[in-house]
């Protein structure tokens, strides 16, 4: 029982894991790149092996980051209809929903395709800018909490399929024209949900080795 | 991973950070207390964990009935305006020869969320009577609805998505109507439920797990 004990200011790799799903208590070991440990009782993924370096994280992230300013910089698509064109962005979609009287979904829109993405991919790019350079990050754990937070709340994925949907039942009534927002949307979609699978807990024990 | 019995975690005295992974010692069973590494809020369990949950869901299944029987938006053309529900926005991309994207719209925003509400109902009533049937399907269940459930936003961004570009008047024109509103917050509320819900609950009960258990009888619900 006293190893076990959290010892203020020394926290070495913790040796003991628990299931986030079912509580079931287990060492922790070392996997192979590629491998995953899973719960025995829940079958629940208990934790991978990271799979990328911190330089390849923080590539990554600052991927995502110019996919981000830039997909929201030029229209997704345009509508034509008798020579007239109109084409969109992300906020102007947003602002056109407020203005046509349901501001609640503007808002909703706001924050889990700009707001909710935006504040992700800042806060990891904080955290792992530092770490790349053995600095400890300033805000560590409120930063850290936030990632852990917001997770759930980032929707570009379902906002592309949403696009997809909307495109094809407008299709047979008007021109479609693909603005360059698409494919940066596109873009963004895969590399947030590549830089959304780190494991905030490794980031957690790579702050301990890497900052001392 | 080891052929040993499973130990849960209350029953040693332990509890996990959910922020940081730590493994420290467990507060008491309706004490909060803070990670001592990264300061996040631990909880042997999530506080009222199965009163929020029971809550948000009957909200959300409240709102689920104006949320599909109002319509979520106006398709107005010259001559004609047509009001459309969730379920003829799927009707009409089936009919449109799309029968693929109506296969997925009808999947995440008509199944998806009667598929929670079935499933939420069914993890809270079973933990509730403190049933140990099926934990590992149960839990299973739980993490399928966590992982499928933020996915019924499909239609609210269709819906933003057109508003912005079908805007040709007076010949074409989309307007949001009120059943999208409610269909946000069902599917916000959901996603809160399913949150609130401590699938640790699933395996309190379990009898093949045989260790002495520190707290029983003196668990949180």
């Amino acid at each position: 029982m006293e190893e076990m004990r959290a010892r203020p200011g020394e926290y070495s790799m913790p040796p003991l894991i628990v299931c986030e799903h079912c509580d079931a208590v287990y060492q922790r070991r070392t996997l192979a790149r590629g491998e995953s440990a899973r719960c025995q009782r829940c079958h629940a993924v208990l934790y991978r092996a990271p799979w990328l370096s911190v330089h390849a994280m923080l590539a990554l992230t600052v991927t995502a980051m110019l996919c981000f300013v830039m997909a929201n910089s030029w229209p997704i698509v345009a509508l034509g209809l008798n020579g007239k064109d109109n084409a969109s962005t992300l906020w102007g979609a947003i602002i056109a929903v407020w203005g046509a009287g349901v501001p609640l979904i503007a808002v909703l829109a706001a924050l889990t395709l700009f707001f909710f993405p935006l504040a992700q991919i800042l806060l990891f790019t904080w955290v792992l800018m530092f770490l790349r350079f053995h600095r400890r990050p300033p805000a560590f754990a409120p930063a850290m909490r936030a990632i852990r937070l917001l997770r759930p709340w980032a929707m570009i994925e379902v906002f592309m399929l949403g696009t997809l949907v909307a495109l094809t039942k407008v299709s047979s009534l008007f021109d479609l024209e693909m603005r360059p927002g698409v494919i940066l949307f596109a873009g963004l979609t895969v590399t947030l949900t590549l830089v959304t699978t780190f494991d905030v807990r490794d980031l957690w024990t790579l702050k301990q080795e890497r900052c001392r | 991973m080891t052929g040993a019995p499973v130990r849960s975690a209350r029953a040693l005295g332990l509890c996990g950070c959910h922020v940081c992974g730590l493994v420290m010692r467990a507060p008491g069973p309706d004490q909060a207390a803070v990670c001592p590494r990264c300061g996040a809020r631990v909880h042997l369990r999530k506080p009222h964990s199965l009163a929020s949950c029971w809550a948000l869901l009957l909200s959300a299944m409240m709102l689920y009935i104006p949320a599909n029987v109002l319509p979520i938006m106006r398709t107005g053309t010259l001559f004609s305006k047509e009001d459309n529900t969730i379920l003829s926005g799927v009707v009409e991309l089936y009919r449109n020869g799309s029968w693929d994207l109506a296969v997925i719209v009808f999947v995440a925003s008509i199944m998806v969320p009667m598929l929670k509400f079935l499933a939420l109902i069914t993890l809270l009533v079973s933990t509730q009577r403190g049933s140990s049937w099926a934990s590992t399907h149960r839990a299973k269940l739980y993490r399928v609805v966590e992982l499928v459930g933020y996915w019924s936003m499909l239609d609210v961004f269709v819906v933003t998505l057109l508003v912005a570009l079908v805007n040709f008047q007076p010949l074409a024109e989309v307007e949001p109507l009120p059943g999208v509103v409610y269909f946000g917050l069902v599917v916000v509320l959901t996603m809160l439920a399913s949150m609130s819900f401590d699938p640790r609950l699933i395996w309190d009960n379990d009898p093949s797990h045989a260790d002495i258990d520190m707290h029983k009888g003196t668990s949180d619900e």
